[in-house]
């Protein structure tokens, strides 16, 4: 981001004069970003990757809320590419997905994307082509609201999560597809049959692996891509970023996961965290010791450590397979003990979406302190006979009146429900309260069920058992409230992201319902979320894992009607030099 | 090692016309392809016989359909010629969640005389991760005879896996010329401890290989001079890229 001094000098005597006076005469400012290709350093490999302004992860975009962004994109390599403003309300041409809101950038073209920023909170963006954004093409979006925030906080701190591969998307992809356990290297082992032998005897063990057996899925399947190492703001665990603050500070912290396929559980040891934004929108404020931060969701909070001392941010990678570490110190080169992970979850037959008939019926209030080998002895065998095109997954609406401290987000008797790992507050979707309603409460006019579905053996993935290359786009129309029925039929989570339009998600609050650019939607789960449609044009809608994305797990969203023919040509927005 | 270089040479030229294709793949990135040897290894036999052995696969395609080369081949270094080899082109198309089905053809061509077959076949994972396939073969002689490969993994670590194997050949009607008696004509049972030692690309192993031949197969067999059943001692290493 190069401003130059022309630019400010002018930007200096426009606000001297009073602009902000003329409501008409926003704001403008232009950014430059290079495309190219890096170098990146994780602390464990090297490789070489993809970048803006010749480093990745990209730079840190600064916008207010009001102004007219003028950003200039000159690809510097020799494939296509492009930039996706990840949450960012904007026409569609801006949007930035090849194909769908314009051809792409080629090989040294320079791409003007002209918008006017209508929102404020944290954000990112990323590159739409290929796996460039897995291969290092992302960066960060801060946009400072028009008015005060409702929350103080004296340090503003970005911190970006990924999880760098030493293999190249490409090559990933095609291992998947060669071999779907290709990466998973926390497959149940002998060991681990004589280990649960032990703890649950031999028979229970033995119909265990059966059931899964039989069924030629693992409960090990949490993560598809192992091997990563977590970087925060592009430092590996051992380079350790680290953000400086004096005692009794408040810190904002605006956690971004731009990962291509890793969930993290984060914490910071010794300090609690009071959750003020989700996916760049205010919430109402709730404190928590431990979060998830699903792939391409952002979360705002605001921790204030008050000792002389350094604490660790620790993100623990949803499968436990690595996790991220920085640091937060009152002074340069200080550091705090790594927490050691907790378990390893396994998937249990809640997970693959089992008749949850069978467990309504059960005591919940046995259920809060079910442990593991205890679901290891629930009868399997009785799963054979269970059928599969019935396994729709429960019903998140027949939940609602479970207790508070289970989280309904998940399946009933899933292997994922996280737990803080101090034993305190775990952050749920259902504590997500919007700090003011964006839209009128309205009845939805309309329900779309999306069933998400996969073939894990042999790496497909799908929307309604189509893939994106065989499926006819979904069609909105202009003014229209949408109602989204998510049920997830595979064993993965997916974080779904719309472009374009708010996701207002349904954790059960009415007009407080948060409102959401990526949903995540865990195994054996069904979740509502709301659109109004508002945007003209055409927009993406995918599963935000990479590799979930490019194996077909992707729609295109067409909104008809709306005033759209005076914008259309996308030379009226951006342009191509 | 003329036999060797056909069958290198074959299976170059199919992915020499191939290879336009994935060479354009950024637009076409839904087509993958790979390549794999379960077996690439010396054997060395109790009654100190020597052979290199390998068996392994290629496909280039789409989740839809694939082309795919089989290879497999016992080259006996004692006298330098082919005991069998035999390559296959099929196409395979997905026809459940776990299995394939697939029809080419097969160009056996050992020492002795060669034959072609069309073949049809399925392959895929069984309930309990057994990985199987299976082909039915017509020669150009108007012969039916089949094949069964089961395949299972026992991890003992997530690097250090230990694979029993077994292959079983059975003929519908015996095919003298080349040695093929009717009915379940030979069995191979094979345990091979891996260890990764480069992601999945590199997996050197050793093991050991029970091989034998029965009825009138065992009698050709043993008509020349050779034991119907042997131990082998194999160290090898799989690939997969």
């Amino acid at each position: 981001m190069r401003i130059s001094f022309m630019q400010k000098t002018c930007l200096g005597l426009a606000m001297a004069a009073g602009v902000a006076l003329l409501p008409s005469l926003s704001v403008a400012k232009t950014y430059n970003l290079t495309v190219d290709k890096v170098m990146i350093y994780t602390g464990d490999f090297q490789k070489e990757g993809i970048g803006y302004n010749g480093k990745s992860p990209g730079p840190v975009l600064r916008f207010k809320e009001g102004e007219d962004v003028t950003i200039n994109v000159t690809n510097n390599l020799d494939e296509s590419t492009s930039i996706h403003w990840h949450g960012l309300i904007l026409p569609f041409q801006m949007d930035g997905v090849p194909k769908i809101s314009f051809p792409g950038i080629e090989p040294g073209e320079t791409f003007t994307y002209k918008f006017p920023i209508v929102q404020s909170g944290t954000y990112w963006f990323h590159s739409h082509s290929g796996f460039q954004e897995p291969d290092g093409a992302y960066g960060s979006i801060v946009i400072e609201p028009e008015k005060r925030d409702p929350y103080r906080f004296d340090k503003d701190y970005v911190v970006q999560f990924t999880d760098a591969h030493p293999h190249s998307g490409k090559r990933i992809l095609r291992n998947l597809k060669m071999s779907a356990d290709y990466y998973n290297r926390q497959q149940q082992t002998i060991g681990d049959f004589f280990a649960d032998v032990r703890e649950n005897g031999f028979k229970a063990t033995v119909d265990d692996r059966m059931a899964w057996g039989d069924m030629r899925m693992m409960p090990t399947d949490i993560e598809d891509v192992q091997g990563f190492t977590p970087l925060i703001n592009g430092k590996g665990p051992e380079q350790n970023w680290t953000g400086l603050f004096e005692p009794k500070e408040r810190i904002r912290l605006r956690f971004i996961n731009s990962s291509a396929m890793t969930y993290f559980d984060v914490r910071i040891p010794g300090l609690k965290m009071t959750v003020v934004a989700a996916d760049g929108n205010n919430v109402q404020p709730v404190t928590v010791d431990e979060l998830r931060l699903g792939v391409a969701e952002t979360y705002d909070v605001i921790v204030r450590p008050m000792d002389d001392k350094a604490y660790t941010i620790f993100g623990a990678s949803m499968g436990r397979t690595a996790y991220a570490r920085a640091t937060l110190a009152p002074r340069q080169g200080m550091v705090a003990e790594i927490p050691e992970m907790t378990k390893a979850p396994l998937l249990t037959m809640a997970d693959m979406g089992m008749d949850h008939g069978n467990m309504e019926g059960m005591d919940h209030s046995s259920m809060k302190d079910m442990d593991h080998s205890k679901m290891k002895r629930m009868d399997h065998s009785s799963m054979k006979e269970m059928d599969h095109s019935s396994m729709k997954g429960m019903d998140h609406s027949n939940m609602m009146g479970m207790e508070q401290d289970k989280d309904s987000f998940y399946a009933n008797g899933s292997g994922l429900v996280p737990t803080a790992a101090n034993g305190g507050k775990f952050l749920s979707y259902a504590d997500l309260k919007a700090q003011k309603p964006l839209y009128e409460e309205r009845e939805a006019t309309r329900e779309i069920e999306l069933r998400l579905t996969g073939n894990m053996e042999r790496y497909i993935w799908s929307i309604n058992g189509v893939k994106y290359e065989d499926a006819d786009p979904v069609v909105l129309q202009y003014g229209e409230r949408v109602r989204f029925k998510f049920v997830n039929e595979t064993m993965m989570t997916h974080p779904m992201h719309l472009h374009g339009m708010w996701s207002i998600l349904d954790v059960g609050a009415g007009k407080w319902d948060p409102i959401k650019h990526t949903i995540s939607v865990a195994p054996g789960t069904t979740v509502y979320s709301e659109t109004e449609v508002d945007a003209p044009g055409q927009w993406a809608f995918h599963c935000h894992l990479s590799f979930h994305m490019d194996a077909g797990m992707f729609r295109k969203i067409v909104v008809e009607g709306g005033p759209t023919s005076a914008s259309l040509n996308p030379s009226e927005q951006g342009e191509l030099q | 090692m003329i036999k060797l270089k056909k069958s290198l040479l074959t299976a170059a030229l199919t992915f020499s016309v191939l290879t336009p294709v994935v060479g354009h793949s950024a637009e076409l990135s839904n087509i993958y392809y790979g390549v794999q040897m379960e077996e690439f290894e010396y054997r060395y036999g109790e009654g100190g016989e020597e052979l290199f052995a390998f068996d392994g696969d290629a496909f280039i395609g789409t989740d839809e359909l694939k082309l795919r080369w089989e290879g497999s081949g016992e080259l006996d270094l004692n006298v330098n010629r082919f005991e069998s080899l035999s390559n296959q082109i099929a196409l395979q198309t997905p026809i459940s969640d776990f299995w394939d089905i697939k029809g080419g053809i097969r160009y056996s061509s050992p020492q002795g005389p060669d034959r072609w077959y069309a073949a049809v076949g399925l392959s895929g994972l069984a309930p309990q991760w057994m990985e199987v396939d299976t082909n039915l073969f017509l020669s150009e002689k108007g012969k039916l005879s089949a094949d069964l490969d089961i395949e299972y993994e026992i991890l003992l670590t997530n690097y250090l896996t230990l694979t029993p194997s077994a292959n079983i050949e059975a003929a519908f009607s015996s095919d003298r010329e080349i040695g093929v008696g009717s009915g379940i004509n030979s069995v191979e049972a094979g345990l091979r401890l891996s260890y990764d030692v480069w992601d999945r690309i590199l997996s050197p192993y050793v093991g050991v290989v029970y091989e034998r031949k029965f009825g009138q197969t065992a009698n050709f067999v043993e008509a020349e001079g050779e034991s119907a059943d042997i131990w082998y001692a194999v160290i090898g290493a799989k690939l997969m890229f």
